[in-house]
């Protein structure tokens, strides 16, 4: 589905701030894979996602290469590779147009991977179907289809972002610790709504997560990051049999120092 | 002069100057790109039309030229932002500076008057207020009926969307450098439209007529905002830019009634658009008001229902 080879990030070149985000990253996910990502602070998670979903190029090295579901889209820009995925974002404000109404935010989700022409940016059938979606959210947004999305609160649009990501089934769904920003408790219900999309659409995912253990309970398979590359990977029977401790372990073997991201939960 | 009549003057004045601020508000509100263009492709739309129409050809098409080099002039900016990542404000302010030269080339000097010619007014029966109203209304609906309907589709709530957050109109697989290119030519299109019109309505085109154009343009806007306030839907906005326009020349109608020099209208112009932005910074310095703005902001939601 996913096959990364070679991957090179370097931020700045040639500049004093030049950094090194990913080195050598190489990664094969295969069709339905629910892949968690954990990592400390500036381990490149969010750049890996960020390269696979083409916001910015990856650095021009031979034999770099980024392949989805068949097509190289490695030179593609950002809007084109958009017809495979889905995304959401740590920030809600970043996922959803804040001054435009709940249905229009959705015929835009709606229309992704699509040419978009002069037909009507909105159909009253789209309406039905949005109306459907918003309902089996349980927020009650299906009766606030023309409210400005600006007015939901954080958690709100973040489900709606969710919705809008899997809209059209999307080959991938990217999510960067899209419930970092809530409160636990709306949290958890997004992550269960993630949870319970994916495996109802049978999604390949890869969600980066600052919460160990939730990173253990979801998904077939982990992988652990570090300095740019993946170091850790695992997946099926022993993946379900992991505890925070293990990964911890494993780190610091990896790496020859401890965990340390001033988000992550251990408890 | 009477007062009424300097007044129905300023008024009509307005309606054909509302078509340029339509073009701002596409930039400055919809696309939220500080288009600086406007003053060069204004004067770019006056002396194309004055020269078309000087030159024998039939006034309503030398309008029509006047939209499409304002288009063109908007493609510029649009190529120097998109394609060569110079800053919005940058990229508006060299095409403008350009443009300066272009349209004494195309004048062939920094002015032609229109003499014994027919413009689209003196096509129109009646009295010059009269017919600039009438050919300034018909526009003036025009254009908002195709901003309505073009707005709507799939390409122009595109365009609303990177205005709004480009990151997520991204996301969903829209080529936010097409949608920032088209804004600033329909923009820039309809700000040339209406000064093609301002040509054949005062009888010349000159070099100079764009110069602080976008800031009437702004003020006009910021005018018509802080009346009608931000609700309602998108008709009800287009038509506030327009009252707002109105209301600007009848302002400067009225400050020249008083006896103020035509050169102290920049300094005003200038002041007026201060005096509307700071508006919000006053309110919130006045607690009282602050609750009736947030009473606007509420049935702003309450208005979004009513919209389509
Ligand atoms: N746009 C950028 N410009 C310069 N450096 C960047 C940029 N984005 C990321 N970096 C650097 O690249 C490294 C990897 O960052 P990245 O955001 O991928 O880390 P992360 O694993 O997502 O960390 P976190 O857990 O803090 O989100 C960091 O050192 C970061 O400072
Ligand atoms: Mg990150």
């Amino acid at each position: 589905m996913l096959e990364i080879k070679h991957i090179y990030k370097t931020f700045n070149p040639g500049t004093v701030n030049e950094k090194r985000a990913l080195s050598n990253l190489g990664l094969s996910l295969d069709s339905g894979d629910f892949v968690t990502v954990i990592g400390g602070n500036g381990a490149g998670k969010s750049t890996m996602l960020n390269l696979i979903a083409g916001v910015y190029a990856c650095d021009n090295v031979a034999g770099s290469s980024i392949v989805l579901d068949g097509t190289d889209v490695t030179k593609e820009p950002e809007y084109r590779r958009a017809r495979f995925m889905g995304r959401v974002f740590q920030d809600p404000m970043r996922g959803t147009a804040a001054g435009m109404e709940i249905q229009e935010n959705l015929a835009m989700a709606y229309r992704r991977g699509k040419r978009r022409g002069l037909r009507w940016g909105i159909t009253r059938q789209e309406k039905e179907i949005f109306h459907e979606k918003l309902k089996v959210l349980g927020l009650g947004l299906e009766n606030r289809m023309s409210s400005k999305v600006g007015l939901l609160s954080g958690g709100q649009r973040q489900a709606l972002t969710l919705l809008m990501a899997t809209l059209r089934k999307p080959k991938l769904l990217l999510l960067d610790e899209h419930t970092a920003a809530l409160d636990p408790k709306t949290a958890k219900n997004i992550l269960s709504l993630t949870h319970e999309i994916v495996t109802r659409d049978s999604l390949t995912a890869l969600m980066v997560t600052h919460n160990m253990r939730d990173a253990i309970r979801y998904g077939n398979r982990l992988i652990m990051m570090n300095e740019g590359s993946i170091i850790f990977d695992v997946s099926g029977e022993e993946k379900k049999k992991l505890a925070v401790e293990d990964l911890l372990k494993k780190f610091e073997e990896a790496s020859g120092a401890e965990l340390a991201n001033d988000r992550m939960l251990l408890a | 002069m009477s007062f009424l009549l300097t007044m129905g003057n300023a008024a009509a004045q307005g309606v054909l100057w509302s078509i340029m601020t339509l073009g701002v508000y596409l930039t400055f509100r919809l696309l939220n790109f500080a288009d600086m263009t406007v003053d060069g492709s204004f004067a770019t739309g006056g002396a194309v039309a004055a020269v078309a129409v000087n030159g024998g050809m039939n006034p309503l098409l030398a309008l029509l030229l006047s939209l499409l080099a304002g288009i063109a002039c908007g493609a510029v900016t649009g190529f120097l932002n998109t394609k060569l990542k110079i800053p919005a404000l940058l990229a508006g302010i060299l095409t403008m500076i350009a443009l300066y030269s272009i349209n004494i080339r195309i004048l062939g000097g920094p002015n032609v008057s229109l003499v014994n010619v027919r413009t689209v007014f003196s096509a129109v029966p009646g009295s010059p207020m009269g017919s600039t109203f009438l050919v300034g209304a018909l526009t003036a609906a025009l254009m908002v009926a195709l901003m309505y309907w073009f707005f709507g589709t799939e390409v122009g709530s595109s365009i609303r969307a990177t205005g709004d957050n480009e990151y997520m109109v991204r996301a969903f697989g829209v080529n936010t450098n097409t949608m920032v290119m088209i804004g600033l030519m329909i923009s820039n299109g309809l700000v040339a439209l209406s000064g093609g019109l301002i040509a054949e309505n005062q009888g010349y085109g000159d070099a100079n007529m764009g110069i602080g154009t976008i800031v009437i343009g702004l003020a006009s806007l910021i005018i018509g905002e802080v009346l009608f306030g931000n609700r309602f839907n998108f008709v009800y906005k287009l038509c506030s830019v327009i009252v707002g326009s109105i209301l600007y020349r009848m302002i400067i109608g009225f400050v020249l009634f008083l006896g103020l020099e035509s050169s102290d209208l920049k300094l005003l112009t200038a002041i007026v658009v201060a005096v509307a932005l700071s508006v919000p910074v006053i309110v919130k310095k006045f607690p009282g008001k602050a609750a009736a703005v947030n009473t606007v902001e509420k049935s702003e939601d309450a208005g979004a229902d009513a919209s389509k």
